[in-house]
């Protein structure tokens, strides 16, 4: 067992696994940037690269629970977002400053989060190898 | 250095193909290699041969292709993103080829840096 451990290991150090973080800082709706941002992950997460989703300012909105598009005659795609999971894509970090500053917590995210200041989401964006924002 | 670029918004209402454009020149002429230019979001309308600024105007599409064809350099339109917004293989602009996202991550993998140019 410590042998296959050992592999593993060297697995998640392997040169063709990347660090990406996708950084979304933009709403949901009103522009294209948020639903090909996902596109972007989920392919990503297809190649088995090892990746990290930021949502940040108006970003934030991406995640909300209870969107209802019917209005503005648009799909409602936050559900693809619970599908992530799926893609073991599960680091998914919200900007603290940015969800208080739009009044939001983490109970009303359509997925779980872990809440970070913008210093510490610096320090992660520090440690990717691919940072593409939209 | 061995680098991929990514391009993310269109020719017209953006600066970024223009930068992306002179950054890629650049580069290469400084003897760096360029894996791959993937155009993703409005960025994949500088793979559309229908555009015809004026003539006065710089025609980014065609500088494009000069340079594909000058470098042998790999110009890759997503398909997904191209489609959306009306770019098909019947108005494909010479020096670019349709293919999936696969490939910008692909590049990015294989890259020493991933270079993106839009907001």
């Amino acid at each position: 067992m410590a042998e296959a451990e050992t592999l593993d290991d060297f697995d998640e150090t392997d040169e063709d696994v990347k660090r990406f973080m996708f950084v979304n800082r933009k709403a949901p709706y009103g522009t294209i940037y948020a639903l090909e941002v996902l596109e972007m992950v989920l392919i990503t997460g297809a190649f088995d690269q090892d990746v990290s989703v930021a949502f940040l300012d108006d970003g934030v909105f991406q995640i909300k629970k209870g969107q209802d598009t019917k209005a503005v005659n648009m799909k409602n795609f936050s559900p693809t977002y619970r599908a992530l999971e799926g893609y073991d894509i599960e680091k998914l970090y919200v900007e603290r400053e940015s969800m208080e500053a739009r009044g939001l917590a983490p109970e009303d995210f359509v997925v779980p989060v872990k809440v970070v200041s913008a210093a510490e989401l610096a320090d992660l964006m520090a440690e990717q190898d691919v940072i593409i924002s939209g | 250095m061995k680098l991929g670029v990514l391009v993310n918004e269109g020719p017209f209402t953006h600066q970024a193909s223009d930068s992306a454009y002179h950054f890629v020149k650049a580069a290469l002429d400084k003897g760096h290699e360029v894996s791959r230019v993937f155009f993703y979001y409005d960025g994949v309308n500088n793979g559309n041969k229908l555009s015809a600024p004026q003539s006065d105007d710089r025609n980014l599409v065609k500088l494009w292709g000069k340079m594909a064809e000058e470098h042998d350099l790999d110009l890759v339109v997503c398909v997904a993103a191209a489609l959306r917004r009306g770019v098909s293989d019947e108005n494909l602009a010479p020096g670019f080829r349709i293919s999936g996202l696969g490939q910008l991550i692909e590049a990015a993998m294989e890259s020493e840096r991933l270079v993106v140019f839009g907001d």
